[in-house]
């Protein structure tokens, strides 16, 4: 039996794991209504984020720039064989002009050592862009191709970031400082600095997403995008143009992530993977549309794994993967129909 | 391939590995390519034919072969008697896991079978029969007569045989009715539930016979390793062997093969040189298998192996056997068909508000009206596809509301659709034979054993009839895709016909089609009404409905505005109202 | 110079024609029709003119050649085309369909964005009681005006409307087919694709009737609809 101190334990540490899944779950919902890609590299995202804000020392260069960089010339060079013009223009500012400036930044700033949310900023800022670089390299060309092909190709995408995170983060975990060492005590529950940094930052980040859709054109445009293609390309809303914007968004919020939780676990190179599959079963239990269902679930996943890892720690991945499963067959339950599928 | 190709195949399997001066490493890749190859057969069936992506098939390759190290190590039973145990169990874990997860659709899937696959890797790791992280060593080698194959040869002619039986048995398969019911899954489910085919039932066969060769593989891997561990049951093994199906061509038998070899040896070849190039730890390959992917997809989706062979011969059927035995026609005159009342609305559309009709034997029945009227939804109110929120549906009495479309084609309802739904990967014959499959008993069993060989050559008999009777009879062996739009629509009435049905719903046949070809239809038509069949028709060629149809029923707005003679109607100001529209 | 100059438009589909070279001009200022039974590539030709899918020939707009842009690029130049299925944007508000509609003026500022919302709830009044509920809680009737509308918001030079009476009561057809005569006299070009031959032929000035793919018979449409043709088209020949 377990007594009251251990399961509000439990209970906290499932919420802010579940708050990091939410906002994963968050960034697949946005990826997959507008551009109907299961976005499997959100892990990878999260990863290098984490290993990223880890390793800033004050001294060195954040590897991962390397990446950014890289990646930047193979998405100029994929999309130099159409681009022409304006276009090609546009293209080359955000795929070798952007990584270049932020190296820059990047290399200035470090030295300054400002502090913890600057070396958050700047992690973020090395991390984030490699999502709508990925988009244009592998998914924006199949932009017509079938949901399944999408999901193929983006495993595929999985597996190369996280070979190239191996070679750019070797090996080793690493965990990054808490944001903030002071401690909250109300009553028995004891919520540490960085618990109370999680939770806010998800809050903010779904507020201001939130504002994003609710009053911004660009926002509504990416919802009309997502809820019909044809429609947006009538009023003349580019969709390769929202898909790069769901993909930013998407890259930003992963990147968070991966800050968020570097203080809380030791992450490796491959780490992210089962993070960003966890913010999957979120991510499905809202049916891939839902953004406060998918919310929601993420919070019951985070608590789930808690308790599954307390009462059967060897069991605990097995017990949250297989129970996507009974929601994955509620959900096609809910919707039955004999489409054919291609 | 003739049977003589298969044995030559099989003779290549034993006597190749024995080549003098052959490197022994080369045939260990043999023995590699060998076991993957099975596992891309299977997702051949899963994935290329049957439409499903499965990133599970390493995982369950490990159940094959963690049931034979098992039981060969911890009970000391012989390997051979492992070989049932392996199948049988992939075949059981298949069974428990296509039940809750084949309901899924589309990605849905893809992502459940990810799912299992971390499942069942952590579950490997951890338990503590079979090893956790450790695994089981100590497995013995497959043994004949007392003679151990520790040989790698001997082991690489086992795993070949293996390969080319997985490969027979999977050809056997796919030229079934249970081959054509898989292929049908993929662009042609709505018209494969109309002629009968449980569509759930061929998604599960796909997924165990898939799972079954995975085991297979399993159990050949054990025996050749005589170890096994968690890693090469992972996620990432699986990725690589659907990897190996889409570079080869999913859709094509020979692909599996073509994408195993490709794979494992570039494979192979970047393990050797990778660590020169990037220094050593760095599993590189993975990088370069991700991009491949994605490369791939971008390139040639449909994989190497279409643009490698040329276009194959279609498939040609002997036709002359006896035809399937004639199905009984009801009574001229009697009662087919009966819509009453029926009504069905979408959110807060009403696309049918109200429809009563008769339809009966022997009796041609033109149901028109203008774009909207809401004739293709009461068509698929009909015939199952779409169910009432009111009203009912009666069949030669029977009230048949809240059917499916296989119930209804069980009881002899046969259709066609507007967009014709022709399977992509039938020639024009198995098409048509597609709509006997209520009428074929064989068992996928009786399938991979070729013991329906008398009940195939009845049914192309059968169909090769019904091609004829709708004029197409030179276009048997033809690919689907390759006619026009008009042609795949009288394809559409001969698999119809195909399925023996009393009661024919055929929607907008004539459209697409050239004069001549509208007479020799309706002739067609014609015909089937002498015979007693009861025909709905909806038409937009006017001129084609009015001489031909009994009694006309025209809908607007989802209800039925004016019933009666051709001649009657047309002159019936509401009727006019509605095509020409009136003056704003 | 005609607004649209469409020349030789083919398009296939599966190997099969839906369309075999059409041409189609469109004045400005005038309202002009295609008519035509079910399946004649009515909706395929609408399609093709604004770069929904593939097809060969030429399309000139305006004595710009916009064969090759894509949809988004042929709304900047001022085409905008209301499709027979509406392509609603069902989970928002009338309103920010509307918005959205403008998004091709996304530069200008708010208060013009709502003038011209106000302008489009006054050629539509029951828009602008539903104007805060959603747009797939709207009535047919409702959905077209909201479609056409949301076209109407980008201030398209030409608008195409495919089927507007389809599927709608006679009283809101004709209050349509009026609001589309009005859009004549506002300087607004169109091109009406409808089935409802009469009141296509009583409105446009210019007419061609699509069989099979092909124009079979083109020119005034006052002459069109006196046309024994026009008439066996849509109800088959005597016997």
């Amino acid at each position: 039996m377990m007594d009251t101190s251990t399961l509000l334990a439990l209970v906290q540490d499932g919420v802010v794991n579940g708050a990091i899944y939410a906002l994963l779950a968050l960034a697949l919902v946005l990826v997959f209504a507008v551009t109907r890609t299961i976005f499997i590299p959100v892990g990878e995202i999260v990863s290098f984020a984490a290993l990223t804000y880890a390793g800033l020392d004050g001294k060195t260069t954040p590897p991962v720039l390397a990446l950014t960089m890289g990646l930047g010339l193979v998405a100029f060079l994929r999309g130099a064989v159409k681009a022409r013009g304006r276009a090609l223009m546009i293209l080359a500012l955000e795929t070798l002009g952007l990584p270049a400036t932020v190296t820059a930044i990047v290399m200035a700033v470090v030295p300054m050592q400002l502090g913890i949310v600057a070396n958050a900023a700047i992690a973020i800022l090395c991390v984030a862009p490699l999502a709508p670089l990925l988009y244009r390299i592998a998914f924006a060309p199949l932009a017509e191709a079938s949901v399944l092909v999408l999901l193929i190709a983006s495993v595929g995408a999985h597996l190369a970031l996280s070979g190239l995170g191996l070679l750019v983060f070797g090996p080793e975990g690493a965990r990054g400082d808490a944001f903030s060492d002071a401690v909250l005590e109300m009553g028995p529950i004891i919520l540490p600095g960085q618990a109370i940094w999680v939770l806010a930052a998800t809050l903010a980040t779904m507020i201001g997403l939130w504002a994003f859709f609710r009053f911004t054109l660009a926002g509504a445009a990416l919802r009309a995008t997502a809820i019909n293609r044809r429609g947006a390309r009538l009023v003349g809303i580019a969709t390769d143009q929202a898909g790069l914007h769901a993909f930013w968004l998407a890259g930003l919020i992963a990147a968070v992530s991966g800050v968020l939780i570097a203080p809380l676990t030791t992450i490796y190179y491959d780490g992210g993977f089962l993070i960003g599959l966890k913010g999957f079963v979120a991510a499905i239990v809202g049916g891939l549309v839902s953004y406060p269902l998918a919310a929601l679930a993420a919070i019951a996943v985070g608590i789930l794994e808690s308790f599954a890892a307390f009462q059967a720690s060897a069991f605990k991945e097995v017990i949250v993967f297989a129970g996507i499963i009974p929601v994955l067959l509620w959900r096609s339950l809910r919707h039955v129909s004999v489409e054919d599928e291609e | 391939m003739k049977p003589l190709h298969w044995l030559a195949l099989a003779a290549l399997a034993v006597l190749l590995p024995w080549l003098p001066g052959l490197p022994l490493f080369w045939v260990s890749l043999a023995c590699q390519i060998g076991i993957s190859a099975i596992i891309a057969t299977g997702l051949v069936v899963l994935t290329g034919v049957a439409g499903m992506t499965s990133f599970a098939q390493a995982s369950l390759m490990g159940i094959g072969a963690y049931a034979t190290a098992v039981l060969s190590t911890n009970y000391g039973l012989s390997p051979w008697l492992g070989l049932p145990a392996a199948l049988m169990a992939s075949l059981v874990v298949a069974l428990a896991m296509g039940a809750v997860t084949l309901r899924l659709s589309g990605h849905y899937l893809a992502l459940g079978t990810i799912a299992w696959s971390v499942s069942l890797y952590y579950l490997y790791a951890n338990l503590d029969i079979l090893g956790r992280n450790d695994g089981i060593s100590g497995i013995p080698p497959l043994s004949i007569a007392g003679w151990r194959l520790i040989d790698i040869r001997a082991s690489a002619v086992v795993i070949g045989l293996g390969l080319v039986g997985a490969m027979l048995t999977t050809r056997h398969l796919l030229d079934s009715r249970w081959g054509r019911a898989m292929r049908a899954l993929r662009g042609g489910a709505v018209a494969a539930a109309s002629v009968g085919v449980e569509l759930g039932q061929a998604r599960m066969l796909a997924f165990v016979y898939a799972a079954v060769l995975a085991g297979f593989a399993g159990w050949l891997f054990a025996h050749l390793q005589r170890a096994v561990n968690p890693t090469p049951f992972g996620l990432v093994a699986g990725i690589q062997y659907l990897l190996m199906a889409v570079v080869g061509g999913a859709a094509h038998l020979p692909g599996a093969l073509l994408g195993a070899i490709l794979v494992v040896l570039v494979n192979n070849a970047l393990q050797d040189w990778l660590p020169h190039l990037v220094g050593p730890g760095v599993n590189a390959e993975t990088v370069v298998f991700g991009l491949a992917l994605v490369l791939m997809l971008q390139a040639a989706p449909t994989g190497l192996w279409p643009l490698l062979a040329r276009k194959s011969k279609p498939r040609h059927h002997d036709v002359t056997a006896a035809a399937l035995p004639r199905t009984l026609m009801p009574a001229q005159g009697g009662v087919a068909l009966q819509a009453i009342n029926l009504q069905r609305r979408f959110g807060g559309l009403v696309a049918v508000a109200d429809l009563s009709f008769t339809l009966y034997q022997g009796e041609l029945l033109g149901l028109i009206g203008p774009n909207g009227a809401g004739k293709s939804t009461s068509f698929n109110l009909l015939s199952g596809v779409t169910q009432p929120n009111h009203g009912r549906v009666e069949l030669g009495g029977r009230d048949m509301t809240g059917s499916s479309p296989q119930d209804m084609a069980r009881c002899g309802i046969a259709r066609s659709f507007q967009h014709a739904k022709l399977v992509q990967s039938l020639t024009v014959i198995e098409n048509v034979a597609l709509g006997t499959h209520l009428r074929g008993a064989a068992s996928p069993v009786a399938a991979v054993l070729r013991r329906d060989r008398a009940e195939e050559a009845r049914i192309f008999a059968e169909a090769a009839i019904q091609l004829e009777r709708c004029g197409l009879a030179d276009l048997a062996d033809a690919s689907a895709t390759e006619l026009a739009l008009g042609q795949q629509r009288i394809v559409e009435i001969a698999r119809a016909l195909a399925a023996g049905p009393s009661v024919l719903l055929l929607d907008e046949p004539a459209a697409g089609l050239r004069h001549a070809e509208k007479q020799a239809l309706a002739a067609l038509l014609r015909q089937l009404r002498a015979e007693g069949m009861a025909i709905l028709l909806v038409e937009h060629d006017m001129e084609f409905v009015m001489s031909l149809a009994d009694r006309l029923v025209v809908m607007d707005f989802g209800t039925v505005i004016a019933e009666g003679r051709p001649q009657d109607v047309r002159r019936n100001p509401a009727v006019i109202e509605a095509y020409l529209g009136g003056v704003a | 110079m005609s607004l649209l100059d469409a020349q030789n438009i083919s398009v296939a589909y599966r190997g099969v024609r839906a369309v075999e070279g059409v041409s189609i001009a469109v004045q400005q200022g005038e309202i002009a029709s295609v008519i035509g039974p079910n399946g004649a590539g009515k909706t395929s030709l609408l399609a093709a003119l604004m770069g929904l899918i593939p097809s060969q020939g030429r399309v000139m707009f305006d004595g710009h050649d916009i064969s090759h842009l894509p949809t988004e690029a042929r709304v900047e130049r001022g085409l905008a085309l209301v499709p027979e299925s509406r392509d609603l944007f069902a989970t928002m508000t009338v309103r920010e369909n509307l918005m959205l509609g403008a998004y091709r003026h996304r530069g200008e500022g708010a208060a013009k964005r709502r003038n011209g919302m106000e302008e489009a709830f006054d050629l539509f009044p029951r828009l602008r009681e539903r104007a805060e509920q959603l747009a797939g809680t709207l009535s047919g009737g409702e959905r077209q005006m909201l479609a056409m509308g949301r076209a109407l918001m980008g201030r398209p030079r030409l608008l195409m409307l495919d089927e507007p009476s389809l599927g709608l009561a006679p009283l809101i057809v004709r209050d349509i087919f009026r609001t589309i005569a009005t859009l004549r006299e506002k300087g607004v070009s169109v091109l009406l694709v409808e089935q409802n031959a009469r009141a296509a032929l009583a409105l446009s000035t210019h007419a061609s009737v699509l069989e099979n793919g092909s124009v079979t018979l083109a020119g005034d449409s006052a002459a069109l609809a006196a046309d024994q043709r026009v008439t066996e088209l849509y109800l088959g020949a005597a016997h």
